[in-house]
């Protein structure tokens, strides 16, 4: 059923990278438990404007949880606390009457706070350019069945390639490391004969890169895989380990 | 090969190998640490196994070989876990949570093993002066020299049996050693799985039934190491 709650939000607040961050307390009342957490904020925001203060700067792109824009880190779980979802699918019944929601950036070295509760997640780009892509050009969509691919192959493969690179991962690991984004992107290419080709150029590639920007290093701790709002596998980690290796070795 | 050891997974494929490698010396030590309790349903004299094990071990021409080695794998184990652990932290910065942490259904132990391992190294170093300098005869003791058998024949040694037995007579050290133990269980729990996830395994079906098979290395290592101790203790 639909009911309106009022929340009390404790907001990361910080005006610019360089200046000191600091929380500030708002209230909103009247919230629908049907709307989405960032159409809650958008409430704040509205509000803020009307009593002509700053609104708070918060990332959102598609809202319907394909884009990997959106992030907060929001009562001690990265997107919130339900499992499997973006924030911006993040349903106001989740919370209740009269709560008090904390809502932070993302806190990882590697992704310095912009502005408020926005992130420089520019990072995961330079990873994806050092080598998570086929250097060919594959032409148009091929025959279906030009390339046997066996279905369970077709289907980590897709499992893996649902990762949408928002960094909940990097923000729920005690090490700050980005090691499942990096398994899923390298995972996705090294099951299939397109991307198997360049595997292990790829493989060191990207976790060349993914060290020097400052990632931490993974210790299977496995907090990455309960927050990954796409459910991306911890296993793709060992594959990811395991093609580096095999690729270090070959050298 | 040229630069695995600057990587990331490079450093961590040094922290799984040489993790395994202790594992392994640690089976053979709690086999050789069974021996304090097995006299008698063997047949022997109490101490005879006992002393005939460390009368092995001491004399034995490949422990020269094993000895370095072993130390070598303690020393890369800490010496890594140390830059991998300060690199992590520097990862994670300054700023901690306000909201802290509620990520739910993540292993105790792999959110503890830096502090699991300090636990353990202190355990280690009290241990090392309790019985490896004196039963390598850095730190003089008053054992005496007793008679054992020794494959087949008759060997007489120092009676490290009597060591181990009037140190296991004192409750604090029992303590510490069953706390040592259980540090060691939980530091293991995690580690064996995750030392196999490292070198690249994800078999889907055998990566569940590894992680049964670190609780079972846990539970055999720890809880053997803590049961010996306390029988020490109470019956011996």
């Amino acid at each position: 059923m639909e009911k309106l709650i009022n929340l009390t939000l404790k907001v990361w607040r910080q005006n610019g990278s360089k200046a000191k961050g600091r929380f500030e307390t708002y209230k909103v009342n009247n919230v629908s438990t049907g709307s989405s957490f960032l159409e809650m904020l958008d409430m704040l925001n509205e509000q803020l404007v009307n009593e002509d203060k700053v609104p708070v700067a918060f990332d959102h792109d598609c809202r319907e949880g394909i884009c990997g824009t959106c992030s907060l880190y929001i009562n001690g779980r990265p997107h919130g606390p339900d499992d499997d979802v973006t924030t911006c699918q993040l349903h106001m019944r989740k919370f209740t009457d009269g709560q008090t929601i904390t809502i932070e950036p993302w806190r990882s070295t590697a992704f310095p706070v912009i502005y408020d509760l926005m992130v420089d997640r520019r990072a995961f780009d330079k990873i994806i350019s050092a080598g998570g892509y086929v250097s060919v050009n594959t032409g148009g969509v091929p025959d279906a069945n030009a390339i046997p691919i066996a279905k369970a192959d077709a289907d980590e493969a897709m499992d893996s390639a649902s990762c949408i690179g928002c960094g909940a991962c990097v923000a729920a690991c005690k090490n700050g490391s980005a090691m499942l984004f990096v398994s899923a992107k390298v995972s996705q290419l090294a099951m299939l004969p397109q991307g198997r080709i360049e595997a292990s150029r790829r493989a060191k590639a990207m976790v060349a890169k993914m060290d020097e920007l400052g990632f931490g290093n993974c210790t299977n701790t496995g907090a990455c895989e309960v927050e990954c709002p796409k459910n991306i596998s911890l296993s793709n980690i060992a594959r990811l380990n395991r093609e580096f290796l095999y690729a270090k070795f070959q050298d | 090969m040229s630069n695995l050891l600057t990587a990331s997974i490079g450093r961590k494929l040094l922290m799984s190998v040489s993790g395994l490698f202790l594992i392994l010396f640690l089976f053979v030590h709690l086999i050789l640490n069974s021996f304090l309790l097995l006299d008698g349903c063997m047949g022997f004299e109490t101490g005879q196994l006992f002393n005939a094990g460390v009368h092995f071990m001491g004399t034995n021409p490949l422990i020269k070989i094993i000895e370095p080695t072993l130390a070598l794998g303690f020393v890369v184990h800490i010496v890594y876990s140390l830059i991998l652990t300060l690199q992590n932290m520097k990862a994670r910065g300054q700023q901690a949570y306000a909201s802290g942490k509620k990520t739910t259904g993540v292993e105790w132990a792999s959110l503890n093993m830096l502090p699991l391992g300090i636990a353990i190294l202190a355990f280690l170093i009290v241990h090392i002066f309790n019985f490896y300098l004196k039963m390598k005869g850095y730190i003089a003791w008053e054992g005496g020299e007793v008679e054992f058998p020794f494959f087949g024949s008759m060997a007489t040694g120092e009676n490290a049996y009597a060591l181990v037995n009037e140190a296991f007579q004192s409750l604090p050290l029992v303590l510490l050693y069953v706390v040592g133990s259980v540090a060691l269980a939980f530091h293991l729990a995690h580690g064996f799985w995750s030392a196999f996830h490292t070198i690249g395994w994800n078999n889907p079906i055998w990566m569940p039934r590894l992680r049964v098979i670190s609780n079972v290395v846990a539970i055999i290592l720890g809880g053997g190491f803590t049961v010996i101790a306390l029988a020490q203790y109470l019956f011996f």
